[in-house]
């Protein structure tokens, strides 16, 4: 019965097991102490002779180091971003969620500047702990107000916590991902690496000019 | 004296790792010989149907990712061809060129996984699957690139899709394609060859294929068996009709025939992308909002399309009576259909053969119970 093809599948499987792993340690990782040199930036000869414990622990595999998985710009994270500036309480959000996750209560008595009285925001609870990430809110927001986030490390132990509410949600970092949202792959924004702090640059067009602004509302009026 | 030996009956499942989710099986032994076999499920039961009722049309799809979930590309596939259909939807080229990539893409996925459980259920412990999962891996890692999820993707709306994909995406899909091919040829190389998969899977599960069509049967198993039904040939939907492939057939109809035939399906698939990338030209990805908003209104009717899923003809049936959500929402399961001759199968077959002979259908307990 034992013929070629059972050699055959153990020199396939040899040379899988030289080949470089796939699999990405998380969320810490053993580095050699050439690596740790390099992310630290220094000189492999001078941290060995100024710290010899630390590379002499390194070198065991008792040091790691954080690492992290590498994820696509469009990733739908657990985080959202939110601009209350440019959200105009339209509630489409809320609307379109299938779940019905988001709360969003308005009074009367804000004010904008070029449209005069409008409504104010005063409670926007999004609950993550129901909420499967599909992304329907953030398409649904016409202002760009709502975006996705890429953080997914937001595990508590209480489930209250899982609601996130206006405050939290505007303490949080800024990094929204670009799912339906063109214009930031159109600006490279990587949210990996930067944070978008003025509300102004999540829109999908840029800050207008004053003098277009004073064309637009006062001399063509 | 004479001893006395009587059938047993054994409960398998639901929580028995081999059963490929939550499925529960009554077998009784005559000895090592299975004499009957009595598939209990439901335990997967969320109600998708039900709760598609009360959601507008752009949310279930959604619901239709959490069915089958190892292919959830052509869930939203299936259902997005009926909403088309009922409301009278013309699709954007770019996005059904864009959906096809993906939903054959996801056939990939989907027969890797299925092989590498069928090996897996073969005794052949670990290699195999991670190899196989390894290589869906990349295909995942593409879906976090179009649409930011690896599994609930929700990438299609009625009219194509929702983004067109990104820069990084085509030499990445390029450079996987590849890949793909390559593991291919060594699952082939190092799998089809294997004198112990031989012993262990020709000539076991021998279905005619009267019965495979009377059971009213689709998909890889169908195809084993000599038929040459494939609903992207017999009846093309999307852009199916411009691309010529070679339709998988077999002849033997037993568990080895199911397997090469996902394998060699597999390759034809490659193709498929490969021609759909030369095809595919600029353009919107989706109508206007103008031409198909978000909150689609049908007129009173109902529509049914199918397309040829991974495990076989998955179809949705939605009925409209005007209203933003539909009346009723029917989804035609190719694995519970499928699941219709597993009691012909076992029968008579012997006990270490019976997760083997359960492992070929590829079932997904996701779309079973729905
Ligand atoms: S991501 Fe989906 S489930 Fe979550 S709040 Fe938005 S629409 Fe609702
Ligand atoms: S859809 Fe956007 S603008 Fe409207 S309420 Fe929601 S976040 Fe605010």
């Amino acid at each position: 019965m034992i013929g070629k093809g059972i050699p055959k599948g153990f020199i396939i499987t040899l040379k899988n097991f030289f080949r470089t792993p796939v699999t990405v340690q998380y969320p810490d990782r053993k580095v050699s102490l050439f690596e740790y040199a390099k992310i630290h930036k220094k000189n492999i000869f001078k941290l060995f002779f100024s710290q010899p414990m630390l590379s002499i622990k390194i070198s065991l595999g008792l040091i790691s180091v954080p690492s992290s998985v590498e994820q696509s710009q469009r990733f739908r994270g657990n985080e959202f971003t939110f601009f209350e500036e440019r959200c105009t309480v339209c509630a489409s959000c809320a609307k379109y969620c299938p779940l019905g996750i988001i709360e969003i209560v308005s009074v009367p008595g804000g004010f904008d500047a070029q449209e005069g009285e409008s409504y104010k925001l005063e409670v926007f609870d999004i609950d993550i702990g129901r909420c499967m990430f599909c992304g329907l809110c953030v398409e649904a927001c016409p202002y760009d107000a709502l975006h996705m986030g890429t953080k997914f490390e937001k595990s508590t132990y209480v489930r209250d916590n899982l609601i996130i509410t206006k405050e939290k949600l505007a303490e949080s970092e800024k990094s929204p991902s670009s799912f339906y949202r063109p214009q930031f792959e159109k600006k490279k924004f990587d949210p990996f690496k930067d944070n978008i702090d003025d509300h102004y640059k999540a829109g999908r067009h840029e800050k207008p000019e004053y003098k277009d602004l004073k064309k637009k509302w006062v001399d063509d009026r | 004296m004479s001893i006395e030996t009587r059938p047993v009956t054994v409960n398998l499942g639901p929580q028995h790792p081999s059963t490929h989710g939550v499925f529960r099986m009554r077998v009784t032994f005559d000895g090592e010989e299975i004499v009957d076999v009595e598939p209990v499920f439901g335990y997967l039961h969320r109600g998708s149907e039900k709760l598609a009722e009360e959601r507008t049309y752009s949310q279930i799809v959604t619901l239709t990712d959490r069915m089958d979930y190892v292919s959830s590309m052509l869930n939203n596939q299936a259902y997005i061809l009926a909403v088309e259909k009922l409301c009278n939807i013309v699709p954007s080229p770019r996005g059904v060129w864009l959906r096809m990539i993906a939903s054959e893409l996801q056939r990939i996925a989907s027969h890797f996984v299925a092989t590498g459980f069928l090996l897996q259920d073969l005794g052949a412990l670990g290699t195999p699957l991670i190899y196989c999962m390894r290589e869906r891996e990349n295909i995942l890692d593409l879906f976090e690139m179009l649409c930011g999820a690896r599994i609930t993707n929700s990438y299609l709306r009625p009219g194509g899709v929702f983004m067109d994909a990104p820069e990084v995406f085509w030499p990445a899909l390029d450079r996987s394609l590849g890949d793909i091919e390559k593991s291919i040829d060594e699952i082939e190389e190092y799998l089809s060859g294997n004198e112990i998969i031989f012993s262990r899977t020709k000539g076991t599960a021998v279905l005619s294929s009267e019965s495979l069509v009377n059971a009213s049967i689709t998909g890889p198993m169908l195809r084993a068996s000599g038929v040459d039904w494939d609903l992207r040939h017999r009846n093309p939907y999307d852009y199916y009709s411009d691309i010529t492939f070679k339709r998988i057939l077999h002849t033997a109809s037993d568990n080895y025939a199911r397997y090469w035939v996902r394998v060699q399906e597999m390759r034809e698939s490659l193709k498929i992308i490969s021609q759909c990338i030369k095809n595919i030209e600029p353009g919107p990805v989706r109508p206007s909002f103008d031409d198909v908003p978000r909150l689609v209104r049908p007129e009173p009717g109902d529509s049914y399309a199918a397309i040829e899923g991974s495990k076989g003809e998955l179809g949705f049936y939605l009925v409209s009576d005007g209203g933003i959500s539909p009346y009723r929402m029917h989804v035609r399961a190719p694995s519970l259909i499928n699941l219709t001759l597993l009691r012909e199968m076992l029968v008579g077959e012997l006990f270490g053969d019976l997760f083997v002979i359960f492992g070929s259908v590829d079932l997904n307990m996701g779309e079973v119970d729905r």
